[in-house]
């Protein structure tokens, strides 16, 4: 028996296929990416212009999320002529290099972090790097995740591999149980508002505790999505009987002795009892409000019951720059309470909180209730699958009836890079990951929040807590 | 890649902390299928008031630090989004390296995988730095990446840094990481394949 090991620990050394140096870097075995058609085009040119093959076609999934449009009425064409030339390419390359896609018109097409774990492609245990920064989110099965830029994408595919430098371990421990009304979503705004934006910088962290066993996959996604937003590059969460529910009987997922086998060995993924964490945080689950973010970075979040910071409290330098910057860029006043900011825009979608349960917890809000006047209110489900699902729920009744725009799947709004784009000025309460400055449109002012809090919002046309919407059973 | 080995220039300091690859390289700039033309984006918002009408008020479209190929950086430089785009759009402008007291974890490797060097140093000799990248007089400086020094040449300053062997060679040599690996590692890929699947049937 060798020392005592933590989960992120075993899963490098078994991904291990040689040392580079005495530094922590590694030749790292990568099982799995998932491309999108903008960080991958210049991968797939480096391997034409060297003449090279992808190591293993069958190890990648190909899937057109962000450029695409998701107006209600889908159509293989797409106006944008930029976006059509790199879908084209993208298709180019599936061929050219025997990848499966997941095309606009696919039924399984969807934002690539809830198309994957859908289709039972992630599994504990796996390493999996791919071209997007919320790749993190696959730690919610256990499995080592996390994005990689375009030279990476085209080493995994020449190679199978990445040179790889081990990172530090955190382990953020949540007690207790979450307050009624309050979601994974606040959970991992209120760590990112605690440790800040670089707080898991160089780090890997695992979330552990009777809070996060309590929580459902889906939920765990949603934190393992968002740690990238503390600067995590990998998010984990240990497997149990939920993760193993969840996969069962997916299309990728083992079946039969494979299957038994894959359990017992997903099972026994674990840190180890004692072993040592480079850092270790702990946070209170039922101290935690709704949250949202009233700044330009994702740390610079506070309670919905709380106030606009003052930057003339604040002693450090640096951090009175950034609010004062912050506070300039979205036009509010320091002090101000959280429930006086109005917003004309609301949009429920993004990596991060747009699975079905999200939907739920959005519709359970807007049951019966109608948009504010001057809100315009969009819901994209994460991916097709998701649509369907809510569709055969009647969820898409309860959005349509409310004022929502009830749209196709795709990254959209969370990022802008299709055509839905806030003008200039316009005050969006999004359940996406990043508030950055002009991430929804130059000149927008986006406030994260959870599915819920942005349906609240939407009704109520400003800032609103969640809590007074809903009861408890 | 080019090969980094002693570069003098001109510094500029941006001292806002997380400022995250949105904004080094906005969304209308990554619908390419190709690295080209992405100099006109670093930076778009920051840099330009409306279509390409430069705005003083940003440093990089100040007199005497137009041609700056070095950026002193506030914390957490380059968070957020993996897109390679924002280095390329950084390079292709002329900056070679980022000095700061802490990157982002993606950014960072694509900055390495660019011969972007990337230097880390505690913040109060970053402060030190960024008062001598704010003065036209005193904002040239020499990064000799084989001695591990940057040099302020107005004061003849000089900074030691520290940079992991692996990292170093690879940006001295301009080395492709792909053509590396092939070369190097192809038959104990091949060897640790095979007895992954054996330990892991379910994942192939």
């Amino acid at each position: 028996m060798g020392a005592p090991k933590t989960l992120y620990d075993k899963i490098v050394d078994a991904h291990t296929v040689h040392r580079l140096d005495e530094n922590g870097q590694v030749l790292l075995y990568v099982d799995r990416t998932i491309l999108n058609e903008y960080t991958s085009p210049q991968a797939f040119s480096g391997l034409r212009e060297a003449g090279r093959k992808v190591w293993n076609p069958a190890a990648a999934l190909m899937v057109v999320d962000h450029v695409n449009p998701t107006a209600t009425e889908r159509t293989l064409a797409v106006a944008d002529q930029e976006a059509a030339r790199q879908i084209d390419y993208f298709r180019q390359n599936a061929r050219d290099f025997g990848i499966e896609l997941f095309d606009i018109l696919d039924p399984r097409q969807g934002i690539e972090h809830v198309v994957a774990p859908e289709q039972g492609l992630v599994m504990p245990g796996m390493v999996i790097a791919a071209g997007d920064s919320h790749t993190t989110a696959y730690g919610a099965f256990g499995a080592l995740s996390f994005g990689i830029g375009t030279s990476d994408i085209e080493h995994y595919l020449t190679t199978q591999t990445l040179v790889y430098r081990r990172l530090k371990t955190m382990r953020v421990s949540v007690i207790g149980l979450l307050p009624f009304g309050v979601t994974s979503k606040d959970l991992v705004m209120e760590v990112i508002r605690r440790i800040g934006a670089d707080g898991a910088t160089g780090y890997a962290v695992e979330f552990a505790g009777e809070t996060i066993d309590a929580l459902s996959v889906e939920a765990r996604m949603t934190i393992c999505t968002m740690a990238v937003e503390a600067g995590a590059r990998g998010a984990l969460i240990r497997p149990d009987e939920k993760v193993l529910a969840y996969i069962e009987g997916r299309p990728r997922a083992p079946k039969g002795a494979l299957w038994t086998e894959a359990c017992a060995a997903w099972l026994s993924l674990r840190t180890d009892a004692d072993a040592v964490f480079d850092r270790e945080v702990t946070i209170s689950a039922e101290e935690i409000a709704p949250m949202i973010t009233w700044g330009t970075s994702p740390d610079q979040a506070i309670a919905v019951t709380g106030f606009v910071p003052v930057p003339d409290q604040e002693p450090d330098i640096v951090r009175r720059h950034g609010m004062e910057r912050a506070l300039s860029y979205m036009d509010l006043r320091p002090g101000m309470a959280a429930g006086a900011i109005a917003i004309d825009h609301a949009f429920i979608g993004s990596c991060t909180n747009a699975r079905i349960e999200d939907l739920r917890d959005a519709a359970r809000v807007l049951r019966g209730r109608r948009v504010a006047n001057g809100v315009r209110a969009m819901m994209v489900p994460g991916s097709s699958q998701v649509r369907r699902q809510a569709e055969a729920e009647g969820l898409n009744r309860i959005f349509i009836d409310a004022g929502f725009e009830w749209r196709q799947s795709g990254c959209s709004m969370c990022l802008a890079m299709n055509d839905d784009v806030l003008a200039p000025g316009s005050r969006c309460a999004s359940s996406t990951n990043r508030n950055f400055e002009g991430r929804q449109g130059a000149g927008a002012r986006t406030h994260l929040m959870s599915p819920a809090m942005v349906a609240a919002a939407a009704v109520a046309g400003h800032i609103t807590d969640v809590r007074q919407f809903v009861r408890e059973d | 890649m080019q090969p980094f080995t002693i570069v003098r220039g001109p510094a500029a300091a941006l001292p806002t902390a997380n400022i995250d690859t949105d904004v080094i390289m906005p969304k209308q700039f990554l619908k390419g299928v190709d690295r080209k033309g992405l100099d006109r984006g670093a930076f778009f918002d920051l840099r330009f008031d409306g279509p390409y009408r430069p705005r003083e008020d940003f440093i990089l479209n100040r007199a005497g630090w137009r041609n700056a190929c070095f950026l002193i950086t506030g914390a957490n430089f380059g968070c957020g989004s993996s897109r390679e785009h924002a280095v390329w759009g950084l390079s292709q402008l002329g900056i070679r390296a980022l000095i700061g007291t802490s990157f982002a974890g993606i950014f960072n490797d694509n900055c390495q995988r660019n011969g972007v060097l990337t230097i880390t140093l505690p913040s109060a000799i970053i402060e030190e730095l960024m008062m001598h990248a704010g003065h036209a007089e005193t904002n040239e400086m020499t990064i000799d990446l084989p001695a591990q020094t940057i040099t302020v040449e107005a004061t003849q300053l000089v900074i030691p840094f520290d940079i992991d062997p692996l990292r170093k060679e690879s940006l001295l040599q301009g080395l492709d990481a792909v053509s590396a690996t092939l070369v190097h590692h192809t038959d104990r890929i091949r060897a640790f394949e095979q007895s992954h699947r054996r330990a892991n049937p379910w994942f192939f």
